[in-house]
């Protein structure tokens, strides 16, 4: 039995393995494509992850590593080992949760969805390699295995944006994602190095001892910290990566709502999550503040968009910015908390916009819809309810765990003091401007009166495949999931299970930053508490307030404030730029000095090949010429004398023997005549 | 006068410088052959004087006549060969058979 | 050790030739059977798949090899040439030395696996179809010999003997400017050569068995110290011609390899080459340099290996992130597949610098993934060039919907090639690298050599966009998938590559032991 339960992982992470496998190789055999193989067997991977969850809960966490491979026995180097392996701890068997349930929520989805396209069964068994990498990033122990699947999530990412490839759009967006991540991955992979060579092992157990043991220290350790955290920056859409995210969207909307909303943008919080007791003070630091600009930056950008997809993806990157800088300032489980809670009720907002999608056939611009409350009751109310939670409204979970990163923000400035202060302020800013660009979207969308009638009048409510999991993810929005109180999740089963570590690095400190042990961390954060909830609570208010004014009551003029504030406007609404500044700088320079490398290498180094072969003709021509004039002379002229001197004595050999003896006899008279005078 | 060796030697002699001159300067095969003969003929009557004057007993003699019998073989030979040429070239002259010279 | 013999001869010997007596039967052939000629190719090339996995069976992971020869397995040793001393100073005496150890025996297998697959390519070959295989087996037999040789004459000699056949093929079955691409092809090697006949004859006369007491051509004679004089020309005392003795091997090597600047024959010889031939160049005959390097230049030269690596691993940095670039900017398919080439054995190269178990590793790991990716690559590329007619990047597009399986097949072998984890270059690429920052003088050099992974993403991405993506152009609306016999020739390499992404133990415990031994002879440690 215990053996048994002990492989139950590697079950769960087969079966989307299977589905894939069946699906790519006998999916056209398979009825419908074989979705519903797959749907069925994503919900049997619920209950089982569901079962594991409850398993840790009572056994507590417990490791299964096998020997992957080894570099042999070296005197110098010692043996190399890799090994492969997973482990349950509260991190992953939440994960393992989160990410099957928004998975077959999605394949649930995804059913009507879509229905009719062309490459139907390619998407499902997309969906299962997707979840296989998915939970096989969750469960390893190990840095190197982390990698793997991080890299194998980022190729279904890039498969399933560029879905629908016949389009320029979804294969540019395809393309940048994958090539904007391996920016990060190649910091990541450098980070993994960092580790390999000064701790020898990359086994997360093995890497925390080493970091313990003082194997790896001081600017190393910040150094290794940093780069592990660009995988991060990368995955997670983090500044200066984060411009591949929006793109994104041009993906199927329920592939937006699993990937990039949910899980595959959370790994990278998840890495910073797993790694964060060996992160130095001045990594977090870095951490913090990527984070909070991260947040800062897209908040700002939501606030124009009109594609309801890019407001939510900036929304998206925003919440993700926000959760980096929970773990940088020290809140680990607090942002940890909000990457669950988010995963909910991002993917709730994903599918509703989906639903919106396929019910205005397929219109994504809000100044297109309007109204849609009274055609897609269901739809609204379930995105009412994840609006209401992002926001961070009481009552619902987003409040609980924004709630908490909020007063460790404050906790944070107040320990640290100086420009940290900086922090609260801004995340604070972004939770008034979350809830003000959310408000916007769901009023535009959905309430007032429609602004195209024709699209309005053939909408219609989504089927009830689209409609449960909406209805699911919103319920999984309320606060009771996660904490009966609705006030504060401390003592609720989340924040329990998931205790805040103490930071190897406990009292050390950066340039800017201390690590304080936990119990001082908690102290402080307790003071905060009350103070952040109700700085929160006025400022969510005021954003929600805001833009009640702004869209529903009208009060004030939207379109006549930007006029008024349009640089500010057009740098919102063009995303600070960053597209063209990468493009003009980066890409213009790589695509640059790749055409050089071109024409160097074609003109230059083999026009130094194609040279010398030239000039060895040329020296090969004269040469020639030298050859044929001066030395073939000479044999020429020593044939040509011989061949003279035989013009003259051809004569006598006239053939007749007669000759012969006459100049016989006559040589005998000469020869008697000189030897008779010698 | 005695006629002794030397007279001999210079019959030898003149039938030998005759032969020669024949064999030289005919062109017709048949008188070259009678040269050869002359030549041939000339030794004969060397070899004999030599015999009688200066004590060889039947020497010189056996050699001529194995020389005269040579001559007859060489003269069957040769003829032969004459005939041939004349069937071939239908002449005699031994310069006309000149097709192995190019 | 297992003796394994077939009628009295080594199955070295039996893998080496079977070729050639291919050839003969195919030059036996009478007309009549013309269309049988290739499938007796593919025959024999099969046949060198069998010996290989015989081999595989048999073969003990645990002898180290590199410089003992009780460490080498299927070790087969005869006198070939014997002159007595005479006229001139000393008896030469050149042995058949054959024997394979961790380090030639993953490219022996490669070799065996590559001209099977290249068989199978070639019949799209039409025209002289006895002309081609002949040369085909011939040069299958001078590839096998060269990596199972262990006297430098006998190498050196199968070294020369693949250049010929390699001429013609390129010469008579190859594209447009074939004169120009095998005739460049050949002088380049050819000049090559001359450095290795150099550094070879060097050797030999500065050599001195420790038992016989003669000049000799036996590599792992000529790795023991005690073997080469102090005071001769190549001994321990002449650091200078030592060096310039291990630069000159060098440049011989790396213009195989090829390493800039050497490079420019490639992408001329890849355009022109016929399909299957561009396979084996690009899965075999590369692997010949960086394999010599191993074998000779680090082995009988470890202290020019020590010397040099930093130029060295500088060369592999450029030759990554350079042919990158190149390769970002080409139009053609081929030329592209050609560059990335150049990249790919840049990180061999790299891993070759870095002097470490885990480096040294990677590099031949990589050397067999190379060779099975490249070989998927190439064949990819003649599988849409029969078709279209054309090779250019621009004409294509839509090609996903058209050509469903082929689209597959190349998402692998392109994924693989950017080293995608789960497949195999992902191991031997990051080994490659761990070894290079281990190694501290390296490593600013690895770390900078990094780019080549964004860079192999963003042209192979693009690619795939240009090749696969958009809408399909018209013309094309007749273009078939690929067929059965091109999925033959792809999937098993395919499946190797996910096998040992999967499980690289199989191939890792092959060679380990020898890596370990080698690095620790070059570091002179024991």
């Amino acid at each position: 039995m215990e053996f048994a339960l002990q492989k139950l992982p590697l079950v769960v992470l087969l079966i989307p393995m299977f589905s894939f496998l069946v699906l790519a190789f006998f999916g056209n055999k398979l009825p419908r494509g074989g979705d519903w193989l797959a749907t069925t067997l994503l919900f049997l991977n619920l209950a089982l992850s569901g079962f594991i969850l409850f398993v840790f809960g009572m056994t507590g966490r417990y490791e299964l590593n096998l020997e992957w491979f080894n570099l042999g026995n070296n005197s110098f180097f010692g043996m190399q080992k890799f090994f492969a392996g997973f482990q349950i701890d509260a991190l992953t068997a939440v994960m393992l949760v989160v990410v099957n349930a928004i998975s077959s929520f999605v394949h649930l989805f995804s059913v009507k969805y879509m229905e009719g396209d062309a490459k139907y069964k390619k998407y499902f068994s997309y969906l299962g390699l997707f979840t296989f990498s998915m939970l096989g990033l969750v469960l390893t122990n190990n840095i190197l295995l982390m990698y793997v699947f991080w890299e194998l999530v980022g190729l279904c990412s890039y498969l399933l944006i560029g879905f629908w490839y016949e389009n320029k759009a979804p294969q540019e967006a395809a393309k940048k994602a994958f090539i904007v991540n391996r920016v990060g991955d190649v910091g990541f992979f450098l980070g993994i190095s960092v580790l390999f060579l000064t701790i020898g092992s990359l086994t997360f157990s093995d890497i925390f001892a080493g970091v313990e043991a003082g194997k790896l220290a001081g600017g190393t350790l910040t150094a290794a910290g940093i780069l592990l955290f660009c995988g991060a920056v990368g995955k997670s859409a983090q500044f200066p990566l984060h411009v591949w995210l929006p793109d994104a969207m041009e993906g199927p909307t329920p592939v937006s709502a699993l990937i990039h909303a949910a899980t595959m943008v959370a790994a990278g919080v998840y890495l910073v999550a797993r790694i964060f007791v060996i992160l130095s003070a001045d990594a977090l630091t870095v951490i913090t503040f990527i984070g909070v600009i991260t947040a800062f930056i897209s908040a700002t950008i939501a606030l124009t968009q009109n594609d309801i997809k890019k407001v939510l993806a900036y929304s998206t990157i925003s919440q993700l910015g926000y959760m980096i800088m929970a773990i940088g300032v020290g809140a680990y489980s607090f942002g940890f908390f909000h990457l669950v809670t988010h995963a909910f009720f991002k993917a709730c907002l994903f599918l509703t916009a989906g639903s919106v999608i396929y019910g205005m056939h397929h219109v994504q611009d809000i100044r297109e819809m309007g109204g849609l409350r009274k055609k897609m009751p269901i739809t609204f109310y379930t995105f009412l309810m994840a609006t209401l939670a992002i926001s961070g409204v009481p009552l619902t979970s987003g409040f609980l765990s924004k709630d908490a990163i909020l007063a460790s923000t404050l906790a944070f400035a107040d320990i640290n003091g100086g420009i940290t202060i900086l922090v609260p302020i801004l995340a604070f800013g972004v939770a008034g401007l979350t809830a003000f660009y959310m408000f916007r979207l769901l009023i535009i969308t959905f309430l007032g009166e429609p602004k195209n009638k024709e699209k309005y009048e053939h909408c219609h409510e989504s089927p009830v495949q689209m409609t449960l999991p909406l209805i699911l993810l919103a319920v999984l929005s309320f606060f009771g999931f996660f904490s009966l109180n609705p006030l504060s999740a401390d003592h609720g089963w989340f924040l329990t299970m998931v205790k805040m570590p103490e930071s190897l690095l406990a009292g050390t400190q950066g340039a800017m930053y201390h690590i304080l042990p936990l119990e001082e961390f908690e102290e402080h954060l307790h003071h905060a508490h009350g103070t952040a909830m109700i700085l929160s609570l006025v400022i969510s208010g005021l954003g929600i307030l805001t833009a009640y004014l702004f869209y529903y009551w009208e009060k004030i003029n939207a379109d006549k404030l930007a006029e008024a504030i349009k640089p500010l406007y057009n740098f919102s609404l063009n995303k600070w730029y960053f597209d063209e500044l990468y493009d003009k700088t980066a890409v213009a320079f790589t695509m640059g000095i790749s055409k050089l490398s071109g024409w160097i290498d074609a003109k230059i180094v083999d026009g130094i090949v194609n040279g010398s072969a030239t000039f060895t003709r040329g020296i090969s021509k004269y040469s020639g010429l030298f050859d044929n004039i001066f030395v073939d002379g000479i044999v020429n002229l020593t044939g040509g004398l011989v061949g003279a001197f035989g013009l003259i004595f051809r004569k006598f050999q006239t053939g007749k023997i007669q000759t012969y003896i006459a100049f016989l006899v006559f040589g005998i008279i000469v020869l008697y005549f000189v030897f008779r005078v010698f | 006068m005695e006629i002794g060796l030397t007279h001999y030697l210079v019959l030898g002699a003149v039938l030998f410088g005759l032969g020669l001159f024949a064999m030289i300067s005919r062109r017709n095969a048949i008188l070259v052959l009678m040269g050869i003969e002359l030549i041939l003929n000339a030794a004969n009557i060397n070899l004999v004087a030599f015999a009688r004057y200066n004590g060889l007993g039947v020497d010189g003699q056996v050699i001529s006549i194995f020389v005269i019998i040579l001559a007859v073989a060489e003269a069957a030979i040769a003829l032969g060969i004459v005939l041939n040429l004349y069937n071939n070239f239908a002449t005699v002259d031994i310069d006309e058979a000149n097709t192995m010279k190019d | 050790m297992i003796e394994f013999k077939l009628l009295g001869i080594g199955i070295l010997s039996w893998m080496t030739f079977l070729p050639v007596l291919g050839m003969i039967v195919l030059l036996f052939m009478p007309r009549s059977a013309e269309k049988y000629i290739k499938y007796v190719a593919v025959g024999f090339t099969a046949l060198l798949v069998v010996l290989a996995a015989v081999m595989l069976s048999v073969y003990d992971p645990s002898k180290a090899g590199v410089n003992t020869l009780s460490g080498f397995q299927f070790v087969e040793k005869l006198t070939w040439i014997d002159i007595p001393a005479y006229l001139w100073d000393g008896r030469i005496k050149i042995e058949y030395f054959l024997g394979v150890d961790g380090i030639s025996f993953p490219m022996v297998l490669l070799t065996a696996l590559i001209s099977f697959i290249g068989a199978i390519v070639s019949f799209s070959i039409k025209r002289n179809e006895k002309g081609y295989y002949v040369m085909y087996l011939f040069l299958v037999t001078g590839m096998m010999g060269a990596f199972v040789a262990l006297d430098f004459f006998l190498f050196f000699v199968f070294w020369e003997i693949m250049l010929l056949p390699m001429y013609f093929l390129i010469g008579i079955w190859g594209g447009e400017r074939r004169e120009y691409a095998a005739i460049k092809f050949f002088l380049y090697t050819f000049f090559g050569s001359a450095f290795i006949l150099l550094v070879m004859i060097g050797l030999y006369f500065s050599s001195k068995d420790p038992e016989t007491g003669l000049h000799t051509f036996n590599m792992i004679t000529l790795m023991d110290p005690r073997t080469i004089p102090a005071d001769s020309l190549l001994g321990a005392l002449n650091v200078t011609w030592r060096l310039i003795a291990f630069v000159s091997l060098f440049i011989g090597f790396a213009i195989k390899v090829p390493a800039f600047p050497f490079h420019t024959w490639l992408p001329d010889a890849h355009v022109e080459a016929p399909t299957a031939i561009s396979v084996i160049l690009a899965g075999v005959l590369l692997k010949m340099g960086t394999y010599g390097m191993l074998r000779i230049s680090w082995s009988i030269f470890p202290d020019g290996a020590r010397y040099f690596m930093v130029p060295i691993a500088i060369i592999a940095a450029i030759n990554v992130i350079y042919g990158a670039l190149c390769a970002m900017a080409q139009k053609d398919f081929k030329k592209l597949i050609a560059y990335s080439s150049i990249s790919h054995m840049g990180y061999v190269m790299l891993g070759m610098a870095s002097l470490t178990t885990i480096g040294i590793n990677g590099a031949i790991f990589q050397m067999f993934n190379h060779g099975t990716i490249t070989a998927v690559l190439f064949t990819s590329v003649g599988v849409i060039y029969d078709r279209a007619h054309t090779r250019g990047l621009n004409d294509f597009g839509g090609l996903a919907n058209k050509m469903p399986k082929y689209f597959a097949v190349l998402m692998v072998a392109f994924f693989a090639s950017i080293g995608l984890p789960g497949l195999s270059a992902f191991i031997s690429e990051t080994f490659v690298f761990l070894g290079g920052f281990k190694n501290e003088f390296i490593r600013t050099v690895a770390i900078i050599s990094t780019l080549g992974i964004i860079l192999n993403a963003a042209y192979i991405l693009w690619t795939i966009q240009r090749l696969f993506f958009g809408t399909l152009p018209e013309k094309w609306n007749e273009l078939t998938d690929i067929n059965p016999r091109e999925l033959i020739s792809t999937v098993p390499l395919l499946i190797i590559v996910i096998a040992l992404g999967i499980f690289p133990s199989y191939m890792l415990n092959l060679m380990t032991t020898s890596v370990n031994t080698l690095v620790n002879f070059i570091w002179g440690i024991n």
